[in-house]
């Protein structure tokens, strides 16, 4: 909402005030103030000046010489416009003067003669038409005779440009004050100043025309519509509104179009309530209904757009058919055009879901709907009607006729909430008297009653204690409000274990120096592709969002390593070296109920690329498995993941209970993917299933007393095929080993045509200890023994000589 | 005898404390079975009895000085030669150092930890709840019914009429309320999601962080309190915090807060662009709608609640003045924090 600080002066003096103080007054008793822009502040040194001599510039054939009168002296300007003549009214720039766009306007010579400064047309003061209406855009601004008498004067003040404008954000729940009387209301308060308010004074034509000679209404819909009243003004003359009307609907940024038009959006802007003006003429008959529209009626708007209508949405009608959408805009086969003679007002009040509805269904947000949707005061349309016509007499734009149309089917019940002085003291933290309190309220035109708070009709927005406390605290000053500490049971706060641990990871992720990413939830459906996530992978189904920004944000991620991928591809651009990253990212697994809200569960990813190979990336999966705790994890090779190297590639899961749980997955990236992500290089990326792992967490901590007997070591070497699996054959040697076997560890790996092609040769170091003695080289021999004849016997490894 | 035995101890430690003595060659030549102090001693048979103890006396104290002299002059070699050699072993210290890699925190993570910490502090706990959410617990039950205009404020992402992606961490304060009854003090982090395009100041993902308190007699002043000394751990001690009248459906009175600019300490400057205020949250006393929609008597308990976006601290924070930085996780970024 935009005040032209003019218009407020109608209603609440507050000029002493200076604008910032007005702005911060009026922000702190709950009406924000966005900003304010001084009219005019670019325009310096324009005033209204006479051409009294205009000759041809001797050296040219455009330009002009004119002799300017300022009304303290006679200036020569020197012209190219063509639209000039002796005795013509025109704003003149005088040395130094400043105009709109950074320009400064300085005396010089044109063509060798003198020139004092400068003729303005419109665009140069910022004007358009739509200010002054019916003149010449292209040359210079020529004004009425009536400025012949103030030569001289300061362009903003005759032409009323010099003005403030207030930019107000207003709440939904405070439609009243979109409106010049509502924020009046508020400065009265605010400032403790008295507001004056006016009571429009309609003069009908009084020939004994009257208007149920020409309209009759009626509502058909009185859930829709509480109140429609209408009056009629015929012999009308369709011209420009006065300057002053112009200038303050354009203050308000509302473009003036005619008389009628404008007293309408005038209305509008003082009262906040909309109003609507109709061609009588073109009527079928003479009565209005208040319906639902037919489901499939069509209407072509104001604007002319065709819009379908259905019976959600009330329109006015005739007897044939709708003339407006009732709240929103009006129709194209009634507007005002230059032609129209007499003219139906309007002044309603509609409900506002409806509106809203019918609004957004339409696609044509209005300032009309706009407020309507926040619910209108219905007390609020006689007097904004009477307004309209009020200033019909003032600019003299028609005779209105006697009569008003008033239909109030539904009249909201008075509002009574309970004056509980003691409970808002406590409930604000705040000792004020009951005194104050009902002087607040009664400067809010609340009445104050038997114990009762009972708001004005306009004060739709208060209903409960906690409203009136509101209403209190905000004139009272929120900021006089003493901070304190709650008195009250003491609380356990902190995290949970699960939240905690989630910490405990982070941090465990930095140390082995990978950064945190955090990265976007929804994706778009082409990231499955990318990862060559298989057509009918159950992965593929996404919670899809209806309406999206577009498709790269319209699926909500089923997997994290999309994400993954594309941070470290544009790491890899941005030419970053050895890059590790983690997130432990949502995904939104749907579920087969539509109802129901999908599964949100957490992925531990990590990515890297650069000084590191698979063995690096396992290493950090091991840790994050030892600091959560779960033993006995088995890695599978992994060869059908599309989006993995197939040889480079495993799972790990954990038994519990006899089931197997899938823990994650970690491997090479195929360079399939690598390379569609822009990778010439190896990039690896393991998941952690974060809700699994948590599961099979054991955090318990339980010392395991150092050993006090030493221990014995055999190191064992074979040469095997290169598709037995170390993890298999150290599972032997564990369990052949039994208790007497502490670690097992591959000390040495090679590989050569010395040993046969596809052949590998093992060392392990296998450690022999008991905890409660030094073991005899038999008890160790025969340990070794059993090793050896079950890796013979299960996997035929020989040892090697 | 006597002047042997005087002769024996100069000429020793002449010679123990010359230039590049051959210390163990002297121990032998003085003290050795076969050195010159032993020879001496073998002459004491020749002493009168009265004799024997004054000179074993003297031969045994000059012994001890030779002894005494050697092991001050091998240590004094030992540290000589040490020295030498650490001299030789000298490094450039100014040679750039192999730096074991750590991992950054991503600054939104560093800004929601310290939250959640200063609200510990106070007896929150924290609560979690679903991004992909009912309109139910995002709106309605936060009195927002439908087609209320307060939701034009954000725009909404929706999966189905009912399912949507939470507009705000509010739909946690409803969640809360109906799983556990007061007293509650609970904060909730989590991500939000508005239709807004991508720029350098909006996003359609981001974090907020949300709080709520519901107790018997939590007065407004308590809200300021709790805000109070939230400002003032997250920004600063001098911090102030100042409130605005505002509308939340859900709230009521409602606020918008600001605090002091902790760049300029409130006389204004470009962070805070001249006002020396900066926006920082929004809060209010609980609807006593929204209680009742939780089950809680809105004529036994009061609270307050609050919500704040982690991105815009993060940002005023760091000075970072590109949100995209934040999602785009360049390590030249990360790395900073």
């Amino acid at each position: 909402m935009n005040l032209s600080m003019k218009w407020l002066a109608d209603f609440v003096s507050v000029e002493d005030v200076k604008i910032h103080d007005f702005c911060e007054g009026m922000t702190y008793s709950g009406s924000k103030v966005e900003g304010y822009e001084v009219l005019g502040d670019d325009i310096i040194n324009v005033v209204v000046a006479r051409v009294n001599k205009l000759e041809r510039h001797p050296d040219s054939d455009h330009l002009f010489i004119c002799q300017v009168d300022i009304g303290s002296e006679v200036l020569q300007i020197v012209t190219g416009a063509q639209n000039l003549f002796e005795g013509a009214i025109v704003p003149a720039a005088i040395p130094v003067a400043h105009l709109p766009g950074d320009i400064t306007i300085k005396a010089g010579k044109l063509r060798g003669v003198e020139s004092n400064g400068m003729l303005c047309s419109m665009g140069e003061l910022k004007l358009t038409s739509h200010e002054c209406p019916g003149k010449e855009e292209n040359g210079i601004l020529i004004l009425d005779d009536c400025f012949a008498d103030k030569l001289g004067m300061d362009i903003r003040e005759a032409l009323m440009l010099n003005d403030t404008v207030v930019e107000f954000e207003i709440t939904s729940n405070r439609p009243d004050c979109l409106s010049v009387i509502g924020l009046a209301r508020e400065a009265a308060v605010t400032f403790d100043r008295e507001l004056k308010l006016h009571t429009p004074e309609v003069k009908t034509a009084g020939d004994g025309d009257k208007i149920e000679n020409y309209l009759k209404v009626g509502i058909e819909a009185p859930d829709l519509c509480y109140r429609y009243a209408a009056r009629i003004v015929k012999n009308v003359k369709i011209e420009p509104s006065p300057m002053w009307m112009r200038m303050r609907l354009s203050a308000a940024g509302v473009r003036p179009i005619n008389n009628i038009v404008d007293i309408t959006n005038y209305v509008m802007l003082e009262y906040g309530q909309p109003m609507h003006a109709f061609d009588y003429t073109m009527l079928d008959g003479s009565s209005i209904r208040v319906r639902r529209a037919a489901d499939g009626e069509c209407f072509r708007s104001l604007d002319d757009q065709d819009h379908v209508l259905d019976s959600s949405m009330l329109v006015i009608a005739d007897e044939k058919k709708a003339c407006a959408l009732a709240g929103v805009m009006g129709g194209a086969n009634s507007e005002i055009k230059d032609n129209t003679t007499t003219v139906v007002f309007e002044s309603a009040c509609f409900k506002g879901t409806s509106v809203r509805v019918t609004a957004k269904k339409n696609k044509m947000r209005t300032e009309s709907s706009a407020r309507f949707e926040k619910e209108l005061d219905a007390e609020n349309c006689l007097p904004a009607l009477d307004r309209a016509c009020e200033l019909i007499n003032l600019l003299g734009a028609g005779d209105v006729v006697d009569g008003v149309i008033d239909c109030y089917p539904t009249v909201k019940p008075e509002v009574k909430i309970p004056f509980e002085p003691d409970k808002m003291n406590k409930f604000l933290g705040v000792e004020l008297t009951e005194e104050y309190m009902i002087s607040v309220l009664e400067k809010l035109d609340c009445k104050v009653e038997g114990g009762f708070v009972c708001p004005p009709s306009y004060r739709g927005d208060l209903l409960c204690m906690n409203d009136i406390a509101e209403e209190i605290i905000r004139i009272y000053g929120y900021n006089n409000i003493n901070s304190t500490h709650i008195i009250a049971e003491t609380t356990q706060g902190g995290r949970t274990a699960k939240q905690s641990f989630e910490i405990a990871l982070e941090n465990l992720m930095y140390g082995m120096g990978i950064n945190q990413i955090h990265t976007f939830s929804f994706i778009s459906p082409k990231y499955y592709d990318k990862i060559r996530l298989p057509e009918n992978d159950p992965l593929r189904n996404s919670v899809v969002i209806s309406n999206p920004l577009g498709e790269d944000t319209s699926v909500m991620r089923t997997v994290a390593l999309p994400s993954m991928l594309e941070v470290l591809a544009r790491n890899n651009n941005f030419s970053n070296e050895n890059v590790r990253l983690f997130e432990n990212a949502t995904v939104y697994i749907p579920t087969e109920d539509i109802e129901a809200l999908p599964l949100e569960k957490k992925v531990l990813t990590v990515g890297m690329y650069g000084n590191v190979d698979f063995y690096d990336l396992k290493g950090v999966i091991e840790n994050v498995l030892e600091l959560a705790g779960v033993a006995g994890v088995k890695f599978t090779a992994c060869t059908d993941n599309a989006a993995y190297h197939p040889g480079r590639c495993a799972s790990f899961s954990v038994q519990k209970n006899g089931e197997t749980v899938n823990l994650g997955l970690l491997g090479q990236i195929h360079p399939a993917v690598a390379s569609d992500y822009g990778f010439d290089k190896p990039v690896f990326c393991a998941s952690v299933n974060f809700d699994e792992l948590w599961d099979a967490a054991d955090m318990t901590i339980d010392y395991t007393p150092l050993p006090k007997f030493p221990a014995t070591t055999r190191d064992l070497s074979f040469i095997c095929s290169k598709d037995i699996e170390v993890g298999a054959i150290e599972e032997v040697m564990v369990k052949a080993g039994g208790k007497l076997v502490e670690t097992v560890a591959l000390f040495d790996i090679y590989e050569g045509a010395n040993i046969g092609e596809g052949n590998k040769s093992l060392a392990f170091r296998v450690t022999l200890r008991a905890a409660d003695r030094t073991l005899t080289v038999e008890e160790a021999e025969k340990a070794t023994k059993k090793i050896l004849k079950d890796l013979e016997y299960k996997l035929g490894l020989k040892l090697r000589s | 005898m006597k002047a042997k035995l005087e002769q024996i101890k100069v000429s020793a430690l002449g010679e123990i404390s010359a230039d590049g003595a051959d210390l163990e060659q002297l121990r032998i030549k003085y003290l050795g079975k076969k050195g010159e102090l032993t020879a001496v001693l073998r002459g004491m048979g020749q002493l009168t009895p009265e004799e024997r103890p004054v000179i074993g006396q003297l031969a045994n104290d000059v012994r001890a000085v030779i002894e005494e002299a050697l092991g001050r002059r091998t240590e004094e070699m030992k540290e000589k030669a040490m020295a030498a050699r650490l001299l030789n072993e000298k490094l450039d210290v100014t040679m750039p150092a192999r730096r074991p890699l750590v991992g950054h925190t991503h600054p939104l993570t560093l800004v929601q930890r310290d939250l959640e910490d200063i609200f510990i502090g106070m007896g929150f706990s924290i609560v979690e709840g679903p991004e992909v959410e009912y309109d139910y617990y995002n709106f309605q039950a936060l009195n927002i019914p439908e087609d209320h205009p307060a939701r034009d404020t954000q725009d909404t992402f929706y999966i189905t009429d009912k399912i949507l992606l939470r507009s705000q961490t509010s739909p946690v304060q409803a969640r809360t309320m109906e799983a556990q009854k007061p007293p509650l003090r609970i904060i909730s982090p989590g991500r939000v999601y508005r239709s807004d395009a991508i720029d350098a100041t909006h996003s359609p993902l981001f974090h907020q962080l949300e709080g709520l308190v519901i107790d018997k007699g939590i007065t407004m002043g308590d809200l300021k309190g709790t805000l109070d000394v939230f400002a003032k751990k997250e920004f600063g001690e001098d911090t102030r915090v100042r409130f605005r009248p505002h509308h939340f459906p859900f709230t009521e009175p409602s606020a918008e807060v600001d605090i002091s600019c902790f760049a300029c300490g409130g006389k204004g400057c470009k962070l805070c662009k001249g006002e020396g205020w900066i926006e920082i949250l929004g809060a209010g006393m609980v609807h006593p709608h929204v209680l009742e929609m939780g089950g809680i008597d809105p004529s036994v308990y009061s609270g307050f609640a609050f919500g704040l976006g982690i991105e815009r601290i993060a940002m005023l924070k760091y000075h970072i003045d590109d949100m995209r930085l934040l999602y785009e996780n360049d390590v030249r970024f990360l790395g900073q924090f």
